[in-house]
């Protein structure tokens, strides 16, 4: 394993470059649940949050933030079309009933804002295993859903033909814009 | 912000290695060992150490639990002292004019002023009670998984430190790099290709 202040500059752009291919997926309304291989329904919208950087020529770099409930992602597409990539984004993704909502980073896949689904136990000393054992399993369904998604865009970019068909799918949706 | 908080900050570990002997009572001797200590010294700037989630404030892992199903669970507290910059400001005004009374001068010079400066901190340090900060920690120990709540680049680097002292093993962080390597069934031919990747061209234009 290479050194990991080495490896995390090194290989920052897969989780960005990750992020953008996870709005493609959404914008283009792709099956999360058969990509995940999943029996449960995963649904993924963006949130209320999207951060860009384009590389300038002049090595200083653009930053697109695109923040509110309401916000249009145009300024993103366009973004997009001038080479910028996705750096940060709240997603909401529904699993089943269960809704989650959090902020991820591409670099690092930090999680900030997360909220998970509601639970129905209290804070009381005889509920507090019960309340620790579901927020538990809530977090960790949301990092099984980041990281089986992540595992699979990597087979994808991978493979032979990802020039061909995963690329050139990714480019044609941002040549629609 | 904690693990039962309505909202989470959360950073990713994977565990590298194995506890010899009983794992419970190991983890229990480590959190112990490494525990915040109950009275607070006047002197530290920083003190650093684990504590039980149900009991941030009395570190007794004997009394309070860290064993949730299959999950160790405590909390990591950092208490830092902070004297706010106006407070030194206040103390140094007032200690130069004593100095000034003192020595019938009035003017002090750089040398004198950088003394004043390091003994008002100094009273202060020990004068001023220190803010503590909690962060749980999520520890499946058989997937070799960790989730500590919260993304703060300072307290992720105590955390660092105090698990390795604590435990012996060493707390790899994950991000796309060391997922794929800690957590991927790829073959190293494919982790080979991984590390040949370069970021994407998305726009037509710039690859044409």
């Amino acid at each position: 394993m290479l050194d990991i202040a080495l490896a995390y500059n090194k290989y920052k752009f897969l989780g960005n470059d990750y992020l953008t291919w996870i709005w493609f997926l959404i914008e283009t309304d792709q099956n999360i649940s058969s990509l995940l291989n999943s029996k449960d329904v995963v649904t993924l919208e963006v949130g209320n949050s999207i951060v860009l950087e384009n590389k300038l020529g002049d090595k200083s770099m653009e930053k697109i933030s695109i923040k509110g409930d309401q916000a249009g992602l145009e300024e993103g597409t366009t973004a997009l079309k001038k080479g910028a990539y996705v750096t940060n984004i709240n997603l909401l993704c529904k699993i089943n009933e269960d809704e989650y909502r959090f902020t991820i980073k591409g670099e690092s896949f930090n999680i900030t804002g997360l909220k998970t689904p509601k639970t129905d136990l209290s804070h009381k000393e005889d509920e507090i295993e019960g309340l620790v054992l579901e927020k538990a399993f809530f977090c960790l369904n949301i990092f099984k859903v980041i990281d089986t998604l992540f595992l699979k865009y990597l087979e994808q970019r991978t493979a032979d033909d990802w020039n061909v068909k995963g690329l050139q799918d990714i480019r044609t949706w941002i040549g629609s814009f | 912000m904690g693990l039962i908080s309505s909202t989470h900050s959360v950073s990713r570990y994977h565990i590298d290695g194995k506890i010899e002997g009983s794992i419970t009572e190991e983890v229990r001797n480590g959190l112990i060992k490494h525990s915040i200590p109950k009275i607070e010294s006047e002197y530290d700037e920083i003190s650093a150490g684990w504590t039980p989630v149900e009991s941030p404030y009395n570190p007794d892992f004997n009394k309070f639990s860290f064993l949730f199903g299959t999950y160790f669970l405590f909390s990591l507290r950092i208490d830092k002292k902070s004297i706010p910059a106006k407070l030194i400001q206040k103390y140094m005004a007032i200690e130069i004019e004593k100095k000034k009374e003192k020595s019938g001068r009035d003017f002090i010079s750089k040398n004198e002023k950088s003394e004043i400066k390091e003994l008002v901190i100094d009273v202060l340090m020990h004068k001023i009670p220190a803010i503590p900060s909690v962060y749980d920690v999520l520890w499946n120990y058989e997937e070799k998984n960790l989730y500590l709540y919260t993304t703060q680049k300072a307290a992720n680097e105590f955390f660092e430190t105090i698990f390795l002292k604590s435990f012996n093993l060493k707390p790899i962080r994950l991000f796309p790099y060391t997922i794929v390597e800690t957590k991927s069934k790829f073959s190293n031919l494919q982790k080979d290709r991984i590390q040949t990747l370069v970021p994407l061209k998305y726009s037509r234009k710039l690859h044409a």
